[in-house]
């Protein structure tokens, strides 16, 4: 079966995820749908004197239960852990093992995961050991001496972006064309939107893609609070991610990952696979703008929107017979900066005009935070539950609403909709822009 | 039929300098680039030297354009190379961008410009890092790090900015800013194979039609003590003494190969759709007639050694000829890693005899590590410069450091002409990926 631009239609057949909401795909959605925060004080590390204290923290994971011999796996950093288990939950309503004719050399991987989460017990003591405070520089020599000492081997290994991949691949058998990409976040709405390019050349059968991170660790928070983009509301944490208010301070960091099983519907009937959604469009677009800025008008992001749509074959201006616009749902990058959120509306309307205010947009970083490289794909997940449940996820701790922002946030409460199509935004630092559309499939 | 595409300028940066002519100039000649390392004493590490470029080969104030010249504060060392490599690679093509002249009229419409930048996972430098941390040193000899100090306080040592510095999609952040290409940008972070799966993007991107030219490829330097630590970790390099011969040290597929070291650098080539080309009549160093990526299955996770019999890199190899309509008999030349580590050598030495069959033996490898190191990320886009160079100019460059090798055609040789019609280039990273390009000259 072919779509309006001569190409194989591209489904999705499973999904996974592991996420401060719960690790898997009900319970997170139920809490979705209920509004519920998943953001609380930082347990990794001793936070209480940083600018931000909190974040939403994936809980109580025992990856190894979905592993066939976990000591395979057994220096798997964090976000290879969230990364196999995901990826284990999508395999599994994929049915790909009851598929005994698949052929592992035609099931491809692109991910879009985060580097793993750095030791900084063992760095700053080596750094420290290594630090010639007289000269004002690092001493190599004392420096290798104590990192031998102190740093472990695989934990450093699997910092590597690439380690996520390669983990599934050995977990799973799998020998087709293998990426990783690492575009802040937008790596893992760019890799399913390429993940999806591979599959319509027939490059392969089947694509395991979606993205896992964490930033959880104290370089992470540093570095975001350094460049004053985490939210420092440290009185009530549950509250601190408010995407779209007046009051929105920054984002709050979330982890985790998700993973979805693409290909094409033809494959999926052929092997008996029940398709859960079809993504009709995609479009990916770079800022080249500034290095600490977004475009003012959101130049990047409304032409990836923009590119999204002409593939899906949309008219942004239309409407049907009821008056519905072509895009029912926006599930927005969101991410509770002042620029962002704005920066984001502007795009939207730009691009859908008198429609945008028809639209509803919503951001779940309100309730699960910022999973940066994963982001992306729990929001894509989150479009298909939706659709499936008939609901509109909310925008929650929107109660100071910003004059200036005039869409339909979907504030604080869920609510029935008629969801067909729906359109995920993910945009990274450094100005990669990105745009998925997802579409029921009965 | 899909699009056809064409390189039509190199920007390999490699210990030799920026641009194609010193890298080929010492390729002919045989020459090693690989020396004791200088900028940090190395003698705490077991392996001491690198193919380091020295300062007075890259003056990146002179390249980036006075409208950015004030974000080079922001630019750690791989974002420098990569800056230099794009722009290396734009004067060889003849594009005119933003940055040759913002006055006039680009090549390429901006929208129709994308980049591919493969970048490894950067290292904070050890040097700026440590500096911040002393400020919250505590204990008696002041090697431990005082979080509580750190959270309040300490933290403001670092440049707000400081992050920014080491995202790995900053390179072609910066890249994309200064040559204004606002098309599809990615990052793909897959170790060695990064470059050449970069390519595979920009041929998918161009055979699409989201854009009709793209800076593919990718740039690394790990010669910082912390990364240079993880090759450590990870059991690539070469142990060296100090009366060892730096320059022969790596020795690819030869029976006493002892591991790799290091380079900086990378490459990043121009690729243009082919009419798109020919109209601005563009000089062609050779046709892209086929690429192909694949995983290996390794006997760790991590995908450290690679595959014993190479079984996921003659895959790639097979793929690609297939995808170019050729057969192994029409190869001229085979550009492999080549890194000089056993197990990886040995795994690139069954893929080709795989491949080749009787042929293997004849069929004349080109080598570019003994010359300038591992540039690991950037690995592949080293070798493709060489390899579309060699093909553009009918020659074979020397080849050094190897004998004993048997089964290939891997020994050392002067260099010399060559009738190279069809040349394949290969690479399999640290993590399992395998990517195989066919060129073809035109």
């Amino acid at each position: 079966m072919i779509d309006n631009n001569n190409n194989p239609r591209i489904v999705v057949t499973g999904m996974g995820w592991i996420t401060p909401l719960g690790h898997d795909l009900q319970t997170v959605w139920e809490k979705l749908a209920s509004g519920t925060s998943g953001v609380a004080p930082i347990e990794r590390f001793d936070a209480r004197t940083f600018p931000t204290k909190f974040a939403a923290q994936v809980r109580d994971y025992d990856f190894t239960k979905y592993l066939k011999d976990p000591s395979v796996h057994e220096h798997a950093a964090a976000n290879t852990q969230f990364a196999l288990g995901a990826a284990r939950q999508a395999w599994d309503q994929a049915g790909l093992d009851n598929h005994h004719d698949l052929d592992l050399r035609r099931v491809g991987l692109y991910l879009g995961a985060g580097e793993g989460a750095l030791n900084f017990a063992s760095y700053s003591k080596t750094d420290l050991s290594g630090w010639d405070a007289a000269n004002d520089k690092t001493d190599s020599v004392k420096w290798a001496k104590a990192a031998f000492e102190y740093m472990d081997k695989h934990e450093e290994i699997g910092q590597e972006s690439n380690m996520p991949i390669s983990h599934i691949a050995r977990e799973f058998g799998i020998r087709g064309p293998a990426f990783n990409c690492l575009t802040a976040c937008a790596a893992s709405t760019q890799a399913i939107g390429e993940a999806v390019d591979m599959l319509r050349r027939g490059d392969v059968d089947v694509m395991i893609s979606g993205g896992t991170h964490t930033m959880i660790h104290v370089l992470g928070v540093t570095g975001f609070n350094r460049l004053t983009a985490l939210s420092t509301r440290s009185g009530e944490p549950k509250k601190a991610s408010r995407p779209f208010d007046r009051t929105r301070d920054g984002f709050v960091m979330g982890e985790g990952g998700g993973i979805v099983v693409l290909e094409s519907l033809d494959h999926a009937i052929a092997r008996g696979a029940k398709p859960i959604a079809e993504i009709i469009g995609y479009g990916s677009t770079a800022d080249a703008f500034r290095i600490t800025d977004m475009h003012p008008q959101g130049r990047g992001p409304a032409a990836a929107i923009s590119q999204a749509l002409e593939q899906a074959g949309i008219d942004p201006f239309a409407v049907d017979d009821s008056g519905r616009p072509p895009i029912q749902y926006i599930s927005a990058h969101g991410t509770g900066t002042q620029e962002n959120d704005s920066i984001e509306t502007k795009a939207i309307k730009s691009v859908f005009g008198d429609n945008a205010k028809k639209i509803p947009v919503s951001s779940i970083k309100s309730m699960m935070g910022h999973l940066i490289a994963a982001a992306g794909v729990v929001e894509l997940i989150t479009c298909i539950l939706a659709i499936k449940h008939q609901t509109l996820p909310p925008t929650i701790n929107l109660n100071d609403p910003d004059p200036d922002l005039d869409l339909d946030y979907v504030p604080n409460k869920s609510r029935p909709a008629k969801l067909d199509v729906c359109l995920s935004n993910s945009f990274g630092f450094g100005g990669q822009n990105d745009t998925l559309i997802v579409k029921r499939i009965d | 039929m899909s699009r056809r595409v064409v390189i039509t300028g190199v920007g390999p940066v490699t210990a030799f300098g920026i641009g194609i002519d010193p890298l080929w100039e010492a390729m002919l000649a045989g020459r090693s680039a690989i020396k004791r390392i200088e900028i940090f004493d190395p003698s705490g590490f077991p392996c001491k030297i690198a193919g380091e470029l020295n300062s007075d080969l890259l003056n990146i104030r002179k390249i980036v354009p006075k409208s950015h010249r004030k974000a080079i504060k922001v630019m750690c060392r791989d974002i420098e190379l990569a800056v230099a490599a794009a722009s290396a690679a734009v004067d060889d093509a003849g594009l005119i961008t933003k940055a040759t002249d913002a006055e006039a009229e680009p090549t390429y419409a901006v929208e129709r410009m994308g980049c591919h930048i493969g970048a490894g996972l950067i290292a904070a430098d050890v040097d700026e890092l440590s500096a911040a941390l002393y400020y919250s040193a505590t204990g008696e000899d002041k090697t431990d790090l005082d979080l509580t100090h750190w959270g309040e306080s300490g933290m403001e040592n670092l440049t707000p900015l400081w992050l920014l510095k080491y995202l790995p999609n900053m390179l072609s952040c910066h890249v994309t800013i200064i040559h204004d290409c606002q098309g599809p940008t990615n990052t793909i972070t897959c170790a060695e194979a990064s470059g050449g799966l970069s390519i595979c993007e920009s041929m998918r991107v161009i055979q699409r039609g989201a854009s009709d030219a793209c800076l593919s490829g990718a740039i690394e330097s790990k010669l910082n003590p912390m990364a240079f630590l993880r090759q450590h970790f990870a059991g690539r390099l070469a142990e060296t003494s100090d009366g060892d011969d730096p320059t022969k040290v790596v020795r690819p597929f030869a029976p006493d190969a002892i591991g790799t070291a290091i380079g900086e650098g990378g490459g990043i080539v121009i690729l243009e759709e082919l009419e798109s080309a020919q109209k601005r009549n563009a000089s062609v160093y050779a046709e892209i007639a086929g690429f192909a990526a694949t995983q290996s299955q390794c006997p760790d996770a991590t995908g450290l050694c690679g595959d014993e019999d190479g079984q996921g890199i003659s895959d790639a190899i097979d793929l690609a000829l297939e995808r170019a309509n050729l057969k192994a008999k029409d190869i001229d030349a085979i550009a492999p890693f080549g890194c000089g580590i056993k197990a990886v050598d040995q795994s690139e030495a069954a893929a080709i005899r795989r491949v080749f069959g009787e042929r293997a033996a004849n069929v004349p490898l080109i080598t570019t590590i003994p010359n300038v190191g591992n540039t690991n990320a950037g690995a592949f886009g080293v070798t493709i410069a060489v390899a579309a160079k060699a093909i553009g100019e009918q020659k074979l460059p020397a080849r050094i450091n190897t004998t004993g090798a048997e089964g290939i055609d891997a020994n050392e040789a002067p260099a010399g002409d060559a009738q190279l019609n069809n040349v394949v280039a290969t690479c399999t990273g640290q993590g399992g990926q395998n990517v195989a390009i066919v060129l073809r000259k035109i």
